[in-house]
């Protein structure tokens, strides 16, 4: 873990460094933030503070709005009023590309892309235009129980649990500072939830990584330490 | 030409042929009998006034009105294309674009190798048959875009929450458009004289033309129609696939069906 820190940190610095922004203790800071579709309010004046570091654990009815929230704060919508600040900065004075390499978005049921696992873990390289580095991709497949010998894998011939690992691996290879988990556990067995809150948290205790999950998982919720909850688009 | 003997009352006489569409039509209840009328009355009139209008484009040789004619027939297929967009922002001008580019290159490279001359009763029938190939083109490619980025959506939803630029979101899409737009020109390519005997060369052996002379024609013309459509095609696509984001780099749901 210690080498991809280093690779990591250098990165991290970069982003800020581009965008003029210091280490703040809230990594996220939301004004009046509000979402809505024609007439329909799915955010209403949401305001609160993430700090730095923490795995905070959202938690909510369904469509009560977390997954809209989440969308928000990873740039894949926008705000249709409030602020939303992302390191002092509002979320749309980034540059959405390099944004979104800080503020990584996780999928409930993720699709693998191409046709073998490699192009899978190859794309963050592409992505920033750097050579695919075939023993960092075994050290962070060993870091979910999977060998080498999954790069050349089909990506037909994957269990629905493997896939998920691989596609957190995506998210995970560039470590960003924050990763936001949309229930990536749900429908996983016992086994593959393990291996999963395991990888979140070394990240999380070891790099620092700010972690915002959403789970609907009783087990997770009973452990999360910090929670937000969200009921008919407000925060309860 | 002497062989050609369609006048007026043969023409008359060639009516025979819609009615028994029409009687078909009619006794397997298709329903397609109002369609028929107005297609036939409309291809008469629009054949017409276009055969006048040649007839004197052609009669006066003027490279003017030459132009005027191959404007008129870009600006046209364009429109067509553009409504083949279905919902997709600029796609008149990018059409547009997209159709000058093929027609004036290509156009361009027959006239500069000498294979026809910039005379009106060549310049004109040319432009008409590259255009029109690069509209149909077009129109395939927006269709397939715009069904793949719904079909795909979750895909490119996902490259783009790993940091990736719309251009490499988009590229496998941007590619099967491009290909979706130029492969009826590919397999039609294929089949050259097998099973078919395409417009050009049949209208010149019609024409008491002779058939070797005809098909040196009608290689040029397969030249022609795959670099129009590929050039199209290509334009129209890279130009396109930018609609489905908005300026924050996210996938503009809207036009998704």
């Amino acid at each position: 873990m210690k080498d991809n820190s280093m690779s990591s940190i250098s990165d991290v610095e970069a982003f800020k460094n581009n965008y003029g922004v210091n280490d703040l203790d809230n990594i996220f800071e939301l004004t009046n933030l509000s979402y809505q579709v024609g007439e329909k309010k799915i955010l209403k004046n949401i305001s609160l503070n993430i700090e730095q570091g923490k795995y905070i654990t959202v938690v909510g009815p369904s469509g009560s709005g977390k997954s809209t929230l989440m969308r928000i704060l990873a740039s894949m919508i926008s705000a249709t009023s409030g602020e939303a600040l992302f390191n002092g900065k509002k979320i749309s004075s980034y540059e959405p590309t390099e944004y979104r390499r800080r503020v990584s978005y996780a999928f409930q049921q993720p699709t693998l892309f191409g046709k073998t696992i490699k192009d899978n873990l190859e794309f963050p390289y592409i992505v920033r235009g750097k050579e695919f580095d075939k023993d960092q991709v075994v050290k962070f497949l060993n870091y979910v129980n999977l060998d080498e010998s999954y790069i050349n894998k089909s990506v037909n011939d994957v269990s629905g649990g493997e896939k998920q690992r691989i596609a957190l691996l995506r998210n995970l290879i560039f470590p960003p500072e924050v990763l936001i988990t949309d229930e990536v556990t749900t429908g996983l067995d016992t086994e593959n939830k393990e291996i999963v809150h395991s990888i979140l948290n070394r990240f999380n205790q070891d790099d620092g990584l700010t972690i915002l999950r959403v789970t609907h998982d009783d087990s997770e919720i009973e452990q999360a330490m910090d929670k937000i909850t969200i009921k008919n688009g407000e925060v309860v | 030409m002497s062989n050609l003997t369609v006048s007026n009352s043969t023409l008359a006489l060639g009516f025979i042929l819609v009615i028994i569409a029409l009687v078909i039509g009619y006794w397997q209840k298709l329903q397609i009998d109002k369609d028929i009328i107005i297609g036939v009355v409309r291809a008469i009139i629009q054949l017409t006034i276009v055969g006048y209008i040649l007839k004197f484009v052609i009669k006066a040789n003027d490279v003017w009105l030459t132009m005027a004619f191959f404007v008129i027939i870009v600006i046209n297929a364009s429109w067509n294309a553009g409504k083949r967009g279905n919902g997709i922002p600029k796609a008149f001008q990018f059409s547009l674009l997209a159709i000058s580019v093929g027609t004036v290159i290509t156009l361009g490279t027959l006239v500069w190798t000498g294979s026809i001359q910039f005379i009106p009763e060549q310049i004109v029938p040319f432009t008409g048959m590259i255009a029109s190939n690069i509209m149909v083109a077009i129109g395939l490619c927006y269709r397939n875009m715009k069904q793949s980025f719904t079909d795909r959506h979750q895909q490119i939803l996902e490259k783009l929450a790993l940091g990736a630029d719309i251009k490499l979101a988009s590229e496998d899409i941007i590619r099967e458009s491009i290909k979706s737009g130029m492969q009826p020109t590919i397999d039609s390519i294929k089949t050259l004289g097998l099973v078919a005997l395409p417009g050009m060369m049949s209208g010149l052996i019609i024409a008491g033309v002779d058939p070797v002379k005809a098909i040196k024609y009608q290689i040029m013309v397969t030249f022609m129609l795959l670099a129009s459509t590929s050039i199209g095609s290509f334009i129209s696509c890279y130009l396109a696939y930018k609609q489905f984001y908005n300026e924050q780099k996210q996938l503009n749901s809207d036009l998704l069906s």
